[in-house]
């Protein structure tokens, strides 16, 4: 663990790899359920950090994490969030070729695997899922599409992600979801929050005119 | 609707509702929003009695035109600019009564960006995840002003205090950011590092509510390959594979893939976000 001070307030708390990010992770978030974590506004896991910011001492912080015992994160008992997708994406068939299967195959290889949401940003309900094993990594697109419809499945490197509303975005699309991953109207907001657990659920093909 | 609203006559080139952001989302990928210049927001609200984390308006440039529908109490701080009821002056800086069904004209900005508009009772559209900040980057909040909407107020309370005349910092001719080098200043080379903070800056006429765009020397990587995304703080010192830094002000992602090379002061972002195009800046590092 590597320790990196950010500004004057927060901390980049650099682990090996990204499971040994999400253990510290869930720790930090037990910490902090236990009320022996004051004084940190915002915890932020990213692809293998955690960042804290707003923190009040943030030196006496530094120096206490190394010392911590992190417990490992074993599988959540929360439930599994079910999101339905019609494998209709323009990238999947290349997708497949880039795995060396059929497009049916590449469908049946994504909806059986378990996902957990690794970390969120890019946009508010946007969550990087990790879950497909390290053979399945695809680029991004070389050219990025100016518009990405909202409910877009779509993979890049080691991830999953869909986009939360229509917007710019080079990730290979390979389905679509009726999903509402974000809507401030409801509580919580978010369909998927870091630690969340997902599966992607083949929905049968409507007929024509959807 | 009850009389307790304004009507926006003109939106302006971009008005937002703001007030001191959300905070807590950051893990959800919500950005931090709020007003650019906090203290100038503070003290607008301050000088109409509302508490300093009520909605304001935030114009940038070129002001905006409102109606209220009853006589309310508004003060206009930040960027220095003309005020108009019903064509008569008024003077800015401090809280003036403004008339039911009077048209108040917030000129343009005389120097700086953006100027703060506060008016009793504060701007009272519904919260979304505890704030009233229009968020640009993923469209949280009220979309910006548009001409012929209308604005809720919330209930007034009576001014207090004798602060008529406050201080308020002008707008830099030169923008001067104390920084913290890192988290990843070691992606950088001692040149890049070295011209951060000895070369100057000015600021791109590119820059937004997301972040300060600068031209000037380009930074030279250390090491090449990409970072995997992390966490980004307010003021963090992006810089793209271009080379040319980028500030991060309010609406920044809360999660990016390029080196931050640096991390400005909370204090000095204020400043930034008056900072019209052209503006000279320069980086010294601080502890």
């Amino acid at each position: 663990m590597r320790v990196l001070r950010v500004g004057e307030r927060a901390l980049l708390v650099e682990l090996a790899d990204g499971a040994a990010a999400e253990a510290f992770h869930a720790e930090l978030l037990r910490r902090r359920a236990d009320g022996a974590l004051p004084g940190v506004r915002e915890i932020v896991p990213a692809a293998r950090t955690v960042l804290l910011d707003g923190v009040a001492e943030p030196a006496r912080l530094a120096a206490e994490l190394p010392g911590w015992e992190v417990r490992p994160s074993h599988a959540r008992v929360g439930e599994v969030v079910e999101v339905p997708v019609r494998y209709d994406g323009p990238d999947l068939a290349d997708v497949a070729a880039r795995w060396g299967v059929s497009p049916g195959e590449a469908v049946r290889i994504h909806s059986s695997a378990e996902f957990r949401v690794a970390f969120c940003g890019f946009a508010p309900g946007f969550g990087y899922l990790t879950g497909l094993g390290a053979r399945y990594e695809v680029p991004r697109r070389a050219t990025p599409r100016t518009a990405v419809p909202a409910g877009s499945v779509a993979l890049a490197g080691p991830y999953t992600g869909v986009y939360p509303r229509s917007s710019p975005g080079g990730w290979q699309l390979i389905g679509t979801t009726d999903a509402v991953l974000w809507d401030t109207g409801r509580e919580p907001a978010a369909l998927l929050s870091p630690g969340t657990r997902v599966r992607f659920v083949p929905a049968p093909r409507t007929g024509a005119g959807r | 609707m009850n009389d307790r609203a304004v009507a926006v006559v003109r939106g302006g080139a971009l008005t937002t509702v703001q007030d001191l952001g959300r905070t807590g989302y950051a893990h959800l990928g919500v950005p931090r929003s709020g007003a650019l210049d906090p203290a100038a927001a503070r003290l607008a609200n301050r000088l109409v009695g509302n508490d300093e984390g009520a909605a304001v308006l935030e114009t940038t440039v070129d002001g905006c035109a409102l109606r209220p529908r009853s006589a309310v109490t508004v003060a206009v701080g930040g960027a220095p600019c003309a005020l108009r009821a019903d064509g008569r002056p008024l003077p800015w800086g401090t809280a003036v009564r403004v008339p039911a069904g009077a048209l108040l004209e917030i000129g343009p900005a005389v120097r700086g960006l953006r100027s703060y508009v506060a008016i009793g009772g504060g701007i009272a559209v519904d919260p979304v995840l505890g704030s009233r900040s229009t968020d640009l980057l993923s469209g949280l909040g009220p979309a910006p002003l548009a001409d012929g909407a209308v604005l809720p107020l919330g209930a007034a309370t009576a001014v207090r205090g004798s602060v008529d005349a406050p201080p308020w910092p002008g707008p830099p001719d030169e923008l001067v950011l104390r920084v913290r080098l890192g988290p990843r200043d070691d992606w950088f080379t001692r040149g890049a590092l070295h011209a951060l903070t000895t070369r100057a800056y000015l600021v791109s006429s590119a820059s937004n509510r997301i972040g300060l765009r600068l031209d000037g020397p380009a930074l030279e990587r250390a090491r090449p390959g990409e970072l995997p995304s992390e966490g980004m703080v307010l003021g963090a010192v992006q810089v793209p594979p271009d080379g040319r830094p980028v500030v991060f002000l309010a609406d920044h992602p809360t999660t990016g893939g390029y080196p931050v090379v640096a991390v400005v002061r909370e204090a000095d972002l204020g400043a930034a976000a008056q900072a019209a195009p052209g503006t000279p800046v320069r980086f010294v590092t601080a502890r």
